[in-house]
């Protein structure tokens, strides 16, 4: 197909090079990818909702233990984390619409914002880490709880934390790798108007990372703070 | 170019209203309401991840196919919570029988 220019199909529509054959059209080409980034968010969602469910149901049997660690639970960071990442799904979000006017200056600067919002993310996850670490709050490790009466089922607290927020960081540093592709692809000039769907598709992968943490924050930073 | 393209403006305004709702879940959780903390603070949680959905990921612009796909994704979350929770809540309801 080295054939760049614009090809009149059967139908009468023109189109780029951009359109592979076994498509009818550019938009349902697009249509196609699309629905395969949803259906493969979907099963994040239900690999994410089994952490969730764990979390609701264990709640549930030790309320007053999870209440207990809120105050471990280091609210100025978290709520910080929580603006970054938003932030961060503006930059993707305008980063998207840039590709599709082809605006390729725009989408690189969008796409390294995105990342470095997502840095301070991951950066100030680590500060937390350290200071759970610092504190004998890790179960397995150097795990020592002040309050005896809740020592023992505050560990599943603790182990729910490290678990989801260590499984949303892998996510994001994964993230953080797609990005860098688009931005290296940007560059080199692989994206157009025409053609944009890595940005697109990357760009619902971040959005959905950033819907884990909306819920993640509210569950394990903000629990129990009335007590 | 192709699709709908979203202003500038309609994406800070949803930012901004994310951010807002933030603060917002923030300061409600140092307020004693008992059992509806959680409540208020999974509502926010669940606009805030509409918002995201419907405007950030594009889905109020998608196919209606791409809307179905997603609704029938939360159906199954919800099938996952509703039976996990359906057994545990259920514990203890029948006495142990003698042959099983």
């Amino acid at each position: 197909m080295a054939d760049t220019t614009a090809e009149v199909l059967q139908h009468g529509q023109a189109h780029g090079p951009e359109l592979l054959h076994h498509f009818e059209t550019p938009e349902q080409q697009k249509e196609s990818a699309t629905l395969g980034m949803w259906t493969f968010l979907l099963t994040e969602i239900m690999f994410f909702g089994g952490l969730f469910i764990a979390y609701t149901v264990y709640r549930g049997m030790y309320y007053d233990a999870f209440a207990s660690t809120s105050k471990y639970m280091n609210l100025v960071l978290g709520g910080i984390n929580t603006a970054v990442l938003i932030g961060s799904s503006l930059t993707m979000a305008l980063a998207v619409r840039a590709g599709q006017l082809g605006l390729r200056k725009a989408v690189i600067w969008l796409l390294i914002a995105t990342m470095l919002l997502g840095a301070v993310f991951l950066g100030i996850k680590g500060v937390e880490y350290h200071e759970k670490w610092v504190e004998h709050l890790v179960p397995g490790f150097n795990w020592h709880y002040e309050d005896a009466r809740y020592a023992h089922y505050a560990q599943i607290l603790l182990f729910l934390y490290f678990v989801m927020t260590g499984m949303h960081a892998i996510h994001m540093i994964v993230g953080e790798g797609l990005l860098l592709y688009l931005v290296i692809g940007s560059v080199r000039g692989r994206f157009t108007g025409l053609w944009y769907t890595p940005i697109d598709m990357i760009g619902l992968y971040w959005h959905f990372v950033d819907i884990v943490w909306i819920f993640l924050f509210p569950l394990l930073y903000l629990i129990g703070h009335t007590h | 170019m192709e699709g709908h393209v979203t202003p500038v403006k309609t994406y800070v305004a949803i930012w901004a209203t994310l951010t807002v709702l933030t603060a917002v879940t923030a300061a409600v959780s140092l307020l004693e309401l008992g059992p509806w903390n959680i409540v208020v603070a999974l509502a926010i949680a669940f606009t805030k991840a509409t918002l995201v959905v419907m405007f950030f990921m594009h889905l109020k612009w998608s196919n209606p196919l791409t809307k179905l796909f997603f609704v029938a994704g939360l159906l199954w979350l919800i099938i996952l919570f509703a039976l996990t929770l359906a057994d545990y809540q259920s514990r203890g309801w029948l006495p142990r029988g003698k042959w099983w």
